[in-house]
């Protein structure tokens, strides 16, 4: 399995020429099997729009997202889906489902036209809530979970179409720190033990540096650096990137680099 | 301290698999609807039995029971249930697609354009056909067309999802322009002419046989069997269109799909009986109350409902002040414009 991005551009508005609307500009990133990529940048840089052109929800201007050597564009929706799966970063849904119903709906790439799900989806439904912590919830309204809670139930639902590559949209924005180490271990967890490939876009440096074997550094949907969390988590990149000073170093006890901010750059 | 209902685990025995719970629905609302069907054509004025009204030993030429249950009465009670069936349905489809459980064909202005198409053809064009075809039917299918195109075009705009207040507002725009028009045609028609336009802009299920019926059944059928496809992917869509896209759903098809179903059903139930109102808000919502809230559930249980839902209605409609017959619509909206409200408060 191998998630490629090549020579990728991407304007909302196709209409315009200014080269100051391309959301990306010559993207090119490549995921390996099993590996777990960071996206990193400010708001706005385009890491949600690339996630998105590797989920095949917009296609590319110009370049190409393939999967195993083929272009997403000639995958049909129903088979990409059942080999790539998205967390977006909230979910609101219009109707009050439950938990098992909302994990459920991701077996829908599984399922035939008025196919219902069968004892085999089901057992995979609840697999996947097991692996996420959240069995006991299960037939509890996902409306009334607290923030921490629907975003595991949401990775569950994403687990249940079981695809082997992961794209998470900053899985641990709005949540408090108890919940954020769990869902880091969480993602850490299921990469290792089910080998599942992910790609997440965050604006926490830590969990990127704790997670992440690569990174990609995206600043005005430019690629600036990528490589591995010790080559590109660098002070003078960070303040490339952020327009901050920051404080970069190996934290023994955490076993990660941490990236503590000080100022703005001048 | 206070415990908020929301910190309260939901205790609750694990529901049943969906085929057991989808059969149980069938059965009960299909039940009911049935009994709601035989049981509807037996109130009126003229006392009937049933059981003289099924006895096989009197020929149907002297079997009055027979004749005032089956042609006097049932095409006014089958026409309900078609008219209560279509309008449910295409309101559970809107809310889906649109994200928005104050979606309906009546509130997003899609029956009012129909009602012009049909008002325009009963106006101008009665006497015209198109083949086995009334112009009423095709007029207003056009009329839908029209107002599900401009609401589509708001609803799908890249950038934002529409919100609520600007859903409900072109509604209401669209509502009032295609209104306007209606009064238009009435103003421009002669006394009688516009009476009668405006008795049937009340809703009016009183058809005298079964052919209007039959005449609709092409836009009946082709909306069903949109609706039968429909379901699953109206539950992602539901919960967002990238994540609909991303487990699989083809969503600009989807979304094309459940525009054409409604306006096929709108068009359908407007042709035969006149704008009726509210049905497609409080027929879904009553249904969710019950069965929870998976569209594979919802969508047929809420067209079931909704048959025995229109025909209570009419039922209440000619009783209620005998011998005058208030129209179906009023009725309704008694019934729904509170409803409305209350909804609206409760999400505000």
């Amino acid at each position: 399995m191998s998630l490629t991005a090549e020579h990728v551009s991407f304007r909302y508005d196709a209409r315009r020429e200014s080269a100051a609307e391309f959301a990306l500009h010559d993207v090119s990133v490549a995921v390996q099997r099993g590996s777990l990529t960071g996206l990193l940048g400010p708001n706005g840089c385009g890491k949600t729009t690339l996630l998105r052109l590797m989920a095949g929800v917009l296609q590319p201007g110009q370049g190409s997202v393939t999967l195993n050597g083929g272009s997403l564009r000639e995958i049909p929706r129903r088979e990409l889906a059942r080999q790539v799966a998205v967390v977006p970063q909230e979910t609101h849904p219009a109707f009050d489902y439950t938990v098992l119903e909302m994990t459920l709906m991701g077996r829908h790439p599984h399922l035939g036209l008025m196919q219902l799900e069968g004892p085999d989806d089901i057992a995979i439904a609840h697999e996947s809530l097991a692996a996420t912590g959240t069995a006991d919830l299960a037939h509890r309204a996902f409306a009334t979970l607290s923030g921490g809670e629907k975003q595991r139930v949401v990775i569950a639902s994403a687990l249940a179409q079981s695809s082997s590559v992961l794209l998470l949209d900053e899985p641990t924005a709005s949540l408090d720190l108890a919940y954020q180490l769990e869902v880091a271990s969480l993602l850490s967890r299921l990469n290792r033990d089910r080998g599942v490939t992910m790609v997440l876009a965050t604006h926490d440096l830590n969990l990127a540096a704790a997670l992440c074997d690569s990174l990609v550094l995206l600043r005005a949907g430019r690629v600036i650096a990528q490589g591995p969390p010790r080559d590109v988590l660098t002070a003078p990149l960070v303040q490339q990137l952020y327009n901050v000073e920051a404080d970069v170093r190996f934290h023994d006890a955490a076993g990660h680099l941490t990236v503590v901010p000080i100022r703005r750059a001048r | 301290m206070t415990i908020s209902e929301s910190t309260l685990p939901r205790v609750a025995a694990p529901p049943r698999p969906i085929r057991t719970r989808l059969a149980i629905t069938l059965a009960a609302y299909g039940g009911l609807a049935a009994v709601t069907c035989l049981l509807a054509p037996l109130v009126g004025s003229t006392q009937i039995s049933l059981a003289r009204v099924f006895d096989r030993s009197i020929p149907f030429a002297d079997n009055v029971d027979a004749q005032i249950f089956f042609v006097a009465r049932m095409p006014r009670v089958l026409s309900g249930a078609v008219v209560g069936a279509a309008l449910a349905a295409a309101g559970v489809v809107l809310q889906a697609l649109l994200r928005n459980p104050l979606a309906s064909p009546f509130t997003l202005g899609v029956s009012a354009g129909s009602a012009l198409g049909a008002i325009l053809a009963i106006s101008f064009a009665a006497d015209a056909a198109f083949g086995p075809f009334s112009p009423v039917p095709l007029a207003s299918l056009v009329g839908a067309f029209l107002a599900a195109t401009v609401v589509y075009a708001m609803a799908t705009r890249p950038g934002r999802a529409m919100s609520t207040s600007i859903l409900l507002l072109a509604g209401v725009t669209l509502n009032s322009f295609f209104s306007a028009l209606i009064l238009f045609v009435q103003y421009m028609s002669d006394f009688t002419e516009a009476y009668r336009t405006l008795r049937w802009m009340m809703g009016d299920l009183d058809l005298g046989s079964f052919a209007p019926i039959l005449g609709v059944m092409p836009l009946i059928g082709g909306a069903f069997v949109i609706f039968a496809m429909l379901p699953s992917s109206l539950n992602l869509l539901s919960v967002g269109s990238d994540i609909a896209a991303t487990r699989g759903v083809d969503v600009a098809r989807t979304q094309r799909l459940a525009f054409i179903s409604s306006a096929l059903a709108t068009a359908a139930a407007v042709a035969l009986a006149g704008p009726i109102g509210f049905v497609g808000i409080v027929v879904p919502h009553l249904v969710r109350l019950m069965t929870g809230v998976d569209h594979r559930i919802v969508l047929p249980a809420s067209a079931l409902f909704g048959a025995s839902f229109l025909v209570g209605c009419d039922l209440v409609a000619r009783t209620v002040l005998a011998p005058v017959e208030v129209p179906v619509g009023i009725v309704t909206a008694m019934l729904g414009g509170p409803f409305f409200l209350w909804l609206l408060l409760r999400r505000g």
